[in-house]
């Protein structure tokens, strides 16, 4: 039974050595490399002493990266990927929460880290892959290692403003992986186009399959996102013919116009997620690639990935949302409602998930944990655990799982996972502003922060991106004389959307 | 070309767009920018952009936007 993900490359290093496994726009590194590099990266690890603990990665989006979170598994830690991008207030309250004691870095991120004050020891990607790999120091850490141990911890949003770190084992990925290549049909001839930045894990579905089945999977530079046409002949260069895209992305290209003038002529599995997919774009991609196959995908970072697919089969008018579809083997999807029953067929319920794709929970924060890692209640004889998600979902006259709408703030921005609180929370921590309150417009997708305080607009942006990563930045932000509230006392968000609306009713006729 | 300054500084209130000619090499405005500038403008100046002109070149400044308003708009 396989125990480790590193038995994916292991298995794909005897038979594909030579062939590209991950590559950018400049450069690829093939299987040997991928191979021969982590486990120098491992033995390295193991010479530094450290073993189960996790070890930060911080490097741009590139090929070296992912070597790098290989090298930290060949030594029986996790690795814990930040992003060159992300601001230093999150970076340390990502660091409080670890306490990590060392980080990996490469030489373009090396000096932004003397910035922190890490007393840590930092390593260097250069020389950590000079090292010589040591197979006997490698196979007896593998001997002592468990299949629920930790791979990865990835940080998502927190409504209180600190990030949670979710943590994912060996099981719930190799779960994951196996079910996700079947539905996606991947094989060796696969060649991924990655748009997910390598932090999140949405990467998993490039990174781990390309292992098992020795395809190819090339990062696209970021800056193309926003510039169509270039970004399909990036496709075509590279005869990508399987994407994992959020679903702003798959837009931007056909809501510019660029699938009039040249097509991904090899692209023939579109997979997407994170948000609700237009229909009008959806037609315009199913118009230009009819013999493509569409998969919509959900799942929350907490079990692992994605938990439910659905592949368009039919046809859709312009009014209806394309399902979450059914549950991936090995999960399941369980409706509950406010008396945590089962909802009558067809009703709303809050979506909860089961199986071995759980992550293990949240890194040093057991009360958040214990808040959503909770014991099924229907399952009145002995331990076992659900993950409640605060999504509401129900099911369609198909038996399809429907994604209705969030429990709280959490909101769905280009793709990215965000609490409304994370954001008036830094603007709060602020000393010239009193209230802040940020709500999101469904339609546009902005996220607009009103704010009361001695503070210019400008000002306002300028100390929110030294807190917050760019995702979250608000794209509207507007000063107010007095904060709405409701009877109660809380902040008043659906008068603040609502007049939002209304003021862009006016500007617009 | 104030039109213009006025829908960049709605995106990033605190850069200086009359000077700035580096937007998209120094990653100021991202695909979310874009993507709402090119839907502002096209309301403002009732022009359609074509794909063929979202290039980096025609966002790098107010500038190079207002000149390639310009020259859509005489078409």
């Amino acid at each position: 039974m396989q125990r480790n993900v590193l038995e994916y490359l292991e298995q794909i290093v005897k038979q594909v050595p030579d062939k590209t496994a991950y590559a950018n726009e400049e450069m690829g590194y093939t299987f040997r490399q991928v191979y021969d590099y982590s486990r120098s990266i491992g033995t390295c690890l193991n010479k530094g002493s450290f073993y189960k603990e996790p070890v930060v990665v911080f490097m741009g989006k590139h090929p070296r990266e992912i070597v790098t979170f290989y090298g930290v598994i060949y030594s029986s830690n996790y690795y814990v990927p930040i992003d060159e991008e992300m601001p230093w207030h999150r970076i340390e309250l990502i660091f409080e929460n670890l306490k990590p004691r060392v980080v990996i870095c490469d030489s373009s991120t090396c000096q932004r880290l003397e910035q922190l004050s890490f007393h840590g020891e930092i390593l260097l990607y250069e020389e950590l892959i000079a090292y010589a790999s040591e197979g006997s120091v490698l196979d007896g850490i593998r001997d002592r290692q468990l299949d629920t141990d930790p791979i990865y911890i990835v940080f998502t949003s927190g409504s209180t403003g600190v990030p949670k770190g979710v943590v994912a084992c060996h099981r719930s990925v190799i779960d994951y992986v196996d079910t996700l290549s079947d539905i996606l049909g991947i094989n060796q001839g696969t060649v991924f186009g990655m748009q997910v930045p390598l932090y999140v894990d949405a990467c998993l579905k490039e990174l781990y399959p390309t292992l098992k089945f020795g395809a190819t999977a090339y990062l696209i530079p970021k800056n193309l996102f926003s510039f169509p046409l270039q970004l399909v002949k990036f496709l075509n260069e590279h005869k990508i013919n399987t994407v994992c895209w959020v679903v702003s992305a798959l837009t931007m290209i056909s809501s510019f116009g660029a699938l009039e003038k040249e097509i991904p002529e090899y692209l023939h599995t579109v997979a997407f997620g994170s948000e609700v997919f237009p229909m009008k774009q959806y037609h315009l991609w199913r118009k230009h690639l009819p013999r493509a196959r569409f998969i919509n995908l959900y799942g929350p970072t907490e079990a692992t990935g994605m938990s439910c697919y659905y592949e368009v089969d039919r046809e859709f008018t312009d009014g209806e949302l394309l399902p979450i579809g059914k549950p991936f083997r090995n999960k399941e999807i369980i409706l509950l409602d406010e008396n945590n029953l089962v909802p009558e067929q067809g009703a709303e319920g809050e979506i909860c998930i089961r199986g071995t794709g759980l992550t293990l929970g949240y890194y040093n924060n057991f009360d958040k944990t214990n808040e959503a890692f909770v014991q099924n209640p229907l399952n009145k004889v002995y331990p076992e655990l659900i993950y409640r998600t605060g999504d509401i979902g129900k099911l369609n006259e198909h038996g399809e799982l429907m994604f209705v709408s969030r429990k709280d703030n959490q909101i769905k921005h280009m793709g990215h996972r965000i609490e409304l609180g994370e954001i008036e929370s830094a603007a709060n921590q602020l000393e010239e502003i009193k209230c802040a309150c940020a709500v999101f417009d469904q339609i546009k997708k902005k996220i607009i922060l009103y704010y009361v305080g001695e503070l210019s607009k400008a000002q306002m942006a300028l100390s929110l991106k030294e807190k917050l990563p760019r995702y979250m930045i608000p794209n509207i932000i507007e000063d107010l004389e007095e904060m709405p509230l409701t009877s109660n006392g809380k902040l008043d968000r659906v008068l603040l959307r609502e007049r939002y609306q209304n003021k862009n009713q006016t500007c617009s006729s | 070309m104030e039109i213009i300054i006025e829908i960049l500084s709605g995106l990033h209130p605190e850069v200086d767009f009359e000077t700035m000619d580096t937007l998209i090499d120094n990653k100021i405005l991202d695909s979310f920018d874009i993507v709402s500038i090119v839907s502002d403008i096209s309301d403002e100046f009732d022009i359609t952009i074509p794909v063929e002109e979202i290039v980096p070149k025609n966002f790098n400044s107010a500038k190079a936007l207002y000149a390639m308003v310009e020259r859509l708009s005489e078409e």
